[in-house]
């Protein structure tokens, strides 16, 4: 016996792969739709990483740095430090800002700056080029996705920063590449105010006569001192020693601190289940109406193409075709649609992810799934094909 | 009522009412018909006469409503069906030639032909062996590999006669098979169906209304309201 399918479909070679095209291209869209989800999560991931934290030390009811703003004191790492199981502690900045370079005409780059201490953890890991900062102030680190070059000059709030290193896939929560800057600089900008703002402030204090006292000399400098100065930070990371578990030590900081500790398993559960869930719901409606409308389409190509064979398929069945035989035929046109489709749409969705300006990951676990929802959809919409088919009457073929 | 040993195809007290009450048609009353192997019979009639409806009996795609139907030597028909699988008995038994060709325009020549060998279990080369020996014998072997598409209306119409033949039935309906044709043609087909008749000794039965092709049998059943009368023809040979 021959594949009446597929004589079919190498008959009318041109049909289907056109609308095997048409298809594949919605398919493509499904796919990188849940690469855009893949995306995220590994960006949340990656970001966790990269860190190179155990813990997360926050503002206590916060569950910050990332989902949510925290702010801590930037001695508190120092008690955190005595606390045993503690190998490291340092204080980190976060801040999701416009970054201009100035270097690149003045272009602006949404960027998460963080401040770091060398050395400690919040440091980049990796530089795919140029080096560690080694000056205390006004040298930066960027992700490559800042479109900044070692050398160029990024400008951050009021200060020029050389970028003497380069990252790559460091990216905040959001998908906004990072600028790394000394902890001190980035506290700075956090809560720099300008100028006209601190003349303001200083006149507001001295006006106020229970802060200026002539009878307590250099009260109201200490004053304007501690308001133009910044002592906050929004998280503390943590690495504990080797052999302690982690949360142990996120126990005795909830205790004994009043802050909040988050080891990596609260922390993703954090990113992901809750700072994207929502991204994560749109994305999932969209996958939905897309499963549908591909459903819809081969349904209806599959459907039209039978009733343009009605006669042919009275025919078969006149001269002894089996209805399975007739049924298996638009089923397997139905499936070899959505190969030719699933096919191209995997090849779409490759070429075009990486122009995409956040992560795509496409997981091939996900091309596997994908493949057999389609083929599942295809088989479910060829059934009203098959059952048009299945309703001709063999009498049909001898004329009325 | 008689059931034959004869071969070929016999057709005693046959009767088809279609629907029941104020809008039942007696479409056939009461026909009788003898096909013998190797013979070509018309079927004649106007619109109307009930030429269709013996044919899909005959087809086993309607139930007669009464009498009975042999077909080479085998009772299929007696008050009801005595065949139990109707779609391997027109499968293997019965060949079907249309006004149209109807044709599978996605199988090529050779394989429209060997489908229906294939259809009945043989093997691809066996069914496409069989299939090139009715294309030679219908003067079309040339075009074995062509698409349907490719072929002209008189080798499609040969084709679709080749594969009637294909599973050597003991008859051939053919519904029509001239209408579309001029005279030349028509005569043409008329002798090929003659000429295959004779050499796979099948009983064959032609509806037609097509006066050019009437005077070619040798023996017509008229048939009016579902009544037949048969009537010798002329048997003129075709040049
Ligand atoms: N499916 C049907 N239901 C009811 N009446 C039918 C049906 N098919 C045919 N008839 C009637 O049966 C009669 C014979 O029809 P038909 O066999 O098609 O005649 P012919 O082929 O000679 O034109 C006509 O009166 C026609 O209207
Ligand atoms: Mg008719």
């Amino acid at each position: 016996m021959i594949s009446l399918a597929g004589r079919d479909i190498l008959h009318s070679w041109g049909k289907f792969v056109l609308t095997g095209f048409g298809l594949g291209l919605l398919i493509g869209v499904t796919l990188t739709m849940a690469g855009v989800y893949r995306g995220m999560v590994d960006d949340a991931k990656v970001l966790l990483t990269n860190s190179g934290a155990d813990l997360w030390v926050v503002q206590k009811d916060t569950q910050g740095p990332y989902a949510e703003s925290s702010s801590i004191k930037d001695d508190v790492y120092r008690q955190i430090l005595g606390l045993s199981g503690v190998a490291q502690a340092a204080n980190v900045t976060y801040l999701t800002m416009q970054v201009r370079n100035a270097s690149r005409g003045g272009r602006e780059e949404r960027t998460m700056v963080v401040g770091f201490e060398p050395g400690q953890p919040g440091e980049p890991g990796y530089l795919m080029a140029g080096r560690r900062l080694v000056r205390s102030h006004y040298e930066a680190i960027a992700d490559i996705g800042t479109g900044a070059r070692l050398g160029d000059r990024l400008t951050i709030r009021r200060h020029e920063y050389e970028v003497v290193g380069l990252t790559r896939r460091m990216v905040s929560s959001g998908g906004d590449p990072m600028v790394f800057i000394p902890l001190k600089d980035a506290q700075e900008a956090q809560f720099l105010k300008d100028n006209d703002a601190v003349i303001a402030d200083r006149a507001r204090t001295a006006a106020n006569p229970a802060l200026n006292r002539p009878s307590v000399p250099g009260l109201l400098e200490a004053i304007n001192a501690s308001q133009s100065s910044n002592r906050n930070v929004n998280a503390v990371l943590v690495r504990v020693a080797d052999g302690i578990a982690a949360e142990s030590v996120a126990r005795d900081i909830r205790r004994w601190k009043h802050l909040e500790a988050f080891t990596r398993a609260q922390m993703e559960d954090i990113l992901i289940a809750k700072l994207i869930a929502t991204a994560a719901k749109q994305i999932g409606m969209f996958l939905a109406i897309l499963v549908i409308v591909s459903a819809a389409i081969v349904a209806f190509i599959i459907y039209t193409m039978t009733l343009g064979k009605i006669r042919e398929i009275a025919v078969l069945k006149l001269i002894g075709t089996r209805n399975r035989t007739i049924a298996s035929m638009i089923l397997q046109q139905a499936m070899g649609l959505g190969l030719i489709g699933f096919v191209v749409g995997k090849i779409a969705a490759t070429v075009w992810a990486p122009a995409f300006p956040k992560f795509v990951l496409l997981e091939p676990a996900d091309a596997i799934s994908g493949f057999m929802i389609v083929m599942v959809v295809c088989a479910l919409a060829s059934t009203l094909a098959i059952r048009a088919a299945l309703k001709v009457d063999p009498a049909e073929a001898i004329g009325g | 009522m008689t059931a034959t040993t004869d071969t070929g195809i016999h057709i005693a007290g046959l009767s088809k009412r279609y629907g029941a009450g104020d809008t039942a048609v007696d479409a056939l009353k009461d026909v009788n018909m003898s096909v013998t192997p190797g013979e070509v019979i018309g079927l004649v009639g106007p619109s109307g006469s009930g030429k269709t409806t013996l044919l899909k009996c005959l087809g086993a795609v309607i139930e007669p409503t009464r009498g009975q139907m042999t077909l080479g030597g085998e009772v299929i028909y007696d008050q009801g069906w005595k065949i139990p699988d109707l779609r391997t008995l027109r499968r293997d038994r019965i060949g079907f030639v249309f006004q149209a060709p109807y044709l599978i325009p996605f199988l090529d020549v050779t394989d429209n032909v060997a489908l229906l060998p294939m259809l009945a279990g043989r093997p691809n080369g066996e069914s496409r062996a069989r299939a090139l020996e009715l294309l030679q014998a219908l003067d079309v072997a040339h075009r074995a590999r062509a698409q349907v598409s490719e072929l002209s209306g008189g080798e499609q119409q040969r084709v679709s006669i080749a594969r009637a033949l294909a599973n050597q039935p003991p008859v051939i309906l053919a519904d029509e098979p001239t209408a579309p044709l001029d005279s030349e043609r028509a005569l043409a087909v008329m002798r090929i169906l003659n000429q295959m008749a004779r050499q796979y000794q099948t009983a064959i039965i032609v509806v037609t209304h097509d006066e050019k092709i009437i005077p070619t049998f040798k023996r017509i059943y008229h048939i009016r309201d579902g009544r037949t009368v048969e009537e010798a023809g002329e048997g003129r040979e075709i040049e």
